[in-house]
């Protein structure tokens, strides 16, 4: 009996399988083809994003090793351009956080905030640290500079003092340095392991399941958007999360009125991944998430992201160029804003993770 | 009652069948609770989280520490003893109790087939299925030959119910003219090999596998129960539910049903797999017990007909009776509560739905003091795992004990006018997502109970789902 089912059994799916394989020739409905989705990512906007960021990276740490050499306004001036423009620049890379970067934990190193001024200064007066130490990471990388260029001192006066006449000049000086080298150095590490050997196996990784790069690159994706954008430049802010208002969890706290721009250049960042355009600029046979999802016939979600964005930006516009400023004097438009920028996570985490049957979540059970 | 009726009742039948079925389930159980150990799920499912969801009245079933594990080896033992027969009836009343007090820990893990195997155990508990080929058997020396015919067909009936109604609910537009969730679902395994990048991505065949799921299920239960058809059927069924298996993580059911639909084959199909097993893994194998127990086998009196004592047959008849009644008529009770029961998921579970929703949801809790208006969101994470709060976010009576949880979490911690409010949204099989639950409700004020839930915003998609 079990005998004679068995070869029923392998006789079905023979008979199955075969009769299955000359349909493959007729009617295909979805070809989307996600290697070469994945291929369009790496080839025309991870690794342009990465080298753009690396090279504005070489130009800030240069900058640095000018203004540590010869202390002075005009050096401290284009260490803080070179530093903003660098920043802005991080904001598109910032949510490729798969492979190398995950590895390194690189957005961890790069831009943790709040800073933990106490952190720096013990640092400093210290003069011995491990910057690798994860105790470490809100001590460091964008924040840091911000804090150690605008905060550490009322005047640019002072400021200048404390990297020239200060009992620990030097040690001022060697934490910019330290920074910096650090930051170049795990930016080069993240790039060069894309150009070399990830590439391929990025490409190559297409299966649905927990750890395949399409899957992953998703996560990571909605979690940029969730966690970096939403809620770290908007929600935790305005207050969402906790009964006051913390405006002093703004990104650039030092700086102040470059909060807007940079929340702004990340949410133009995310669009462009989601339409498959490198910064704003369309690309021939692009594919991307926008492209899956009309694939799969799904142009009704498409749009409603689409729309979303427009919403949220316009209202992100509102606001004053300072979200210290914007939470201080009026919350309302800035809870506005992350309202706006919430409906969105709705579209992405339930729809679009739906419709692709990608779970965010990966659970380990059974389902029925 | 009637002649025939009683005429049924006393009718004989080998007990082949049954036994075989005591063997295997025991088994196939003993290997579950292994499997579920070894993936590590008692510490994530029920040891990690600091919050259980309960079901409507078994709030006082929860995860007992590390004693957790004593149930598990608790129930794996009683399997064990079921697939051996041995203190049979303590064995199936232990695994019963022990096995549905590992689901009533937490209904996060609710899954159709988990109950299916606390009904079969309830039901097996009033089964002779010690009656032969079992220790009990062997240390009473004496075994029965045949046993009533009515509960072999009471587990025929049971296996029956789950494939019908599971066919009935496919009875919906969802399923039949959208192929919905298999249109969502077959594609993305695209990484299946052969079929993956072509077959499953086809229309026709989304329609096809919905079409073929439909009548598989409405017919199997008829298939296997006549002769004629039954080897086809069960070809069937190890195709139907190999092939599931490799589509879906479902576990360890497929194998439990393809093993459990053996019973409706004929008695000497069973009585060869007792003999296979004596000849060939009781013989060989050396140890002490089965040794002695295929050496004095023939010592072993055997009576022909087991019957229940009289005073048995009063309670048992009623019992069994309204149970299968009941089983019959519960997956109907939806009947009882308006709006769409695929949004509401009233009456949704113990109603062998199954793979019948892609269905996902997004609830943000906010905490709110009645009297200054001040609010914050709520961080799930910090309170549930993932798997809890994806479970959480679509179904109507977690997000309403979780908001009490939250409610009760914030007036420990010295909030005060507490009001809790839910953000919820819902996608259903490939339709945009829409607001779930009215966002002006305080859900701290409002209570479970078996009533319909007025503060389920109603299903409003253009495309409305129609069928039983």
């Amino acid at each position: 009996m079990f005998k004679k089912s068995a070869i029923l059994l392998v006789l079905v799916t023979i008979i199955y399988a075969c009769s299955s394989s000359e349909e493959i020739e007729s009617g295909v409905s979805d070809n989307f083809d996600r290697g070469a989705m994945l291929t369009h990512l790496v080839d025309n906007i991870i690794v342009p994003s990465f080298q753009d960021f690396s090279s504005k990276m070489t130009d800030l740490k240069s900058a640095g090793e000018t203004f540590t050499s010869s202390p002075n306004q005009i050096n401290l001036d284009a260490l803080r351009a070179s530093w903003y423009i660098a920043y802005k620049e991080y904001q598109h890379v910032e949510m490729f956080n798969i492979g190398k970067a995950e590895e390194l934990q690189y957005k961890f190193y790069m831009n943790i905030y709040p800073l933990s001024v106490t952190d720096v200064e013990t640092n400093i007066s210290n003069g011995s640290y491990d910057l690798d130490n994860v105790n470490y990471q809100d001590a460091q990388g964008f924040p840091v500079l911000d804090y150690l260029l605008y905060g550490v001192a009322a005047t640019d006066e002072d400021i200048l003092k404390k990297y020239t006449t200060d009992t620990n000049a030097t040690g001022y000086k060697k934490y910019i340095t330290d920074v910096l080298n650090q930051m170049e150095g795990l930016t080069t590490e993240v790039l060069n392991d894309w150009t070399t050997s990830y590439r391929t196996e990025f490409v190559n990784s297409t299966d649905n399941t927990a750890t395949s790069a399409l899957n992953k690159f998703l996560n990571d994706y909605i979690e940029f958007y969730e966690k970096n954008l939403r809620a770290n430049k908007f929600g935790i802010p305005a207050g969402v999360f906790s009964s006051t208002t913390l405006p002093e969890k703004v990104e650039a706290f030092y700086r102040k009125d470059i909060s807007k721009d940079l929340a702004l250049e990340a949410l133009d960042a995310f669009e462009n991944l989601f339409l498959g355009n490198y910064k704003g600029s369309s690309i021939a046979n692009k594919s991307s998430f926008q492209q899956y999802l009309q694939a799969l016939d799904r142009q009704d979600l498409v749009s409603s992201i689409t729309n979303q964005l427009a919403v949220s930006k316009t209202q992100i516009e509102k606001l004053n160029a300072n979200f210290f400023e914007q939470v201080n004097t009026d919350n309302t438009q800035m809870t506005m804003a992350y309202d706006e920028l919430q409906k969105l996570v709705v579209f992405l985490k339930l729809d679009m993770a739906s419709a692709l049957n990608i779970s965010i979540i990966f659970v380990d059970s059974d389902g029925d | 009652m009637t002649n025939k009726d009683i005429h049924y009742l006393i009718k004989q039948t080998n007990a082949a069948p049954l036994v075989v079925f005591r063997l295997f389930f025991g088994l196939m159980m003993l290997m579950s609770i292994v499997r579920f150990w070894l993936n590590g799920w008692i510490e994530t499912l029920y040891l990690e989280p600091n919050f259980h969801f309960s079901y409507y009245g078994f709030s006082w079933v929860k995860p007992l520490g590390n004693y957790t594990y004593l149930l598990f080896i608790v129930c794996a033992l009683s399997a064990f003893f079921v697939a051996i027969g041995y203190k049979y009836r303590i064995a199936i009343i232990t695994f019963f109790l022990s096995f549905t007090y590992i689901e009533l820990m937490d209904k996060t893990t609710y899954l159709n087939h988990y109950y299916f195997i606390s009904i079969l155990s309830f039901l097996m508990i009033f089964l002779p299925a010690n009656a032969q080929f079992s220790v009990d058997a062997f240390i009473k020396k004496k075994q029965y030959q045949n046993i009533p015919k009515w509960t072999i067909d009471s587990i025929k009936l049971l296996l029956g119910i789950v494939y019908f109604y599971a066919g009935l609910a496919k009875l919906n537009s969802d399923w039949l003219l959208r192929a919905m969730p298999l249109k969502i679902w077959l594609p993305s395994k695209y990484d299946i090999p052969f079929i993956g990048n072509n077959l499953m991505q086809q229309d026709w065949f989304h329609y096809t596998m919905s079409y073929g799921g439909l009548l598989y299920d409405l017919m199997i239960p008829f298939l296997l129960l006549f002769k004629k058809t039954r080897t086809y059927a069960f070809v069937l069924v190890v195709f139907f539910h190999v092939f599931t298996r490799i589509l879906f993580p479902i576990g360890m059911f497929p194998f439990i049903m393809i093993i459990s639909t053996l019973i409706f084959f004929e008695d000497n199909f069973h009585q060869k797999i007792i003999k296979f097993i004596k000849k060939h893994l009781l013989k060989d194998n050396s140890s002490d017990f089965d040794h002695q127990k295929s050496e004095s086998k023939i010592s072993l009196k055997s009576i022909k007909n087991y019957t229940f004592s009289k005073s048995k047959k009063q309670l048992i008849y009623p019992i069994l009776g309204l149970f299968l009644l009941l089983q019959i008529l519960f997956p109907f009770r939806n009947l009882l509560y308006p709006g769409e029961l695929f949004w509401t998921e009233e009456g949704y579970r113990f109603s062998w739905r199954v793979m019948l929703m892609e269905k996902a949801g997004y609830s943000n809790f906010k905490i709110v003091d009645a009297k200054t208006k001040a609010f914050f969101y709520v961080n799930n994470d910090d309170f549930l795992t993932l798997y809890q709060e994806k479970q959480m976010s679509f179904q109507p009576d977690f997000i309403l004990e979780y908001a009490h949880y939250l409610g009760d979490h914030f007036k420990n911690q010295g909030h005060e006018n507490v009001q809790v409010f839910v953000d919820s949204y819902v996608a259903l099989n490939g339709r945009m997502s829409t607001v779930f639950i009215d966002p002006k409700v305080n859900l701290y004020q409002k209570r479970e109970s078996f009533k319909h839930k007025d503060w389920i915003v109603p299903f409003s998609s253009k495309i409305k789902i129609k069928g039983i």
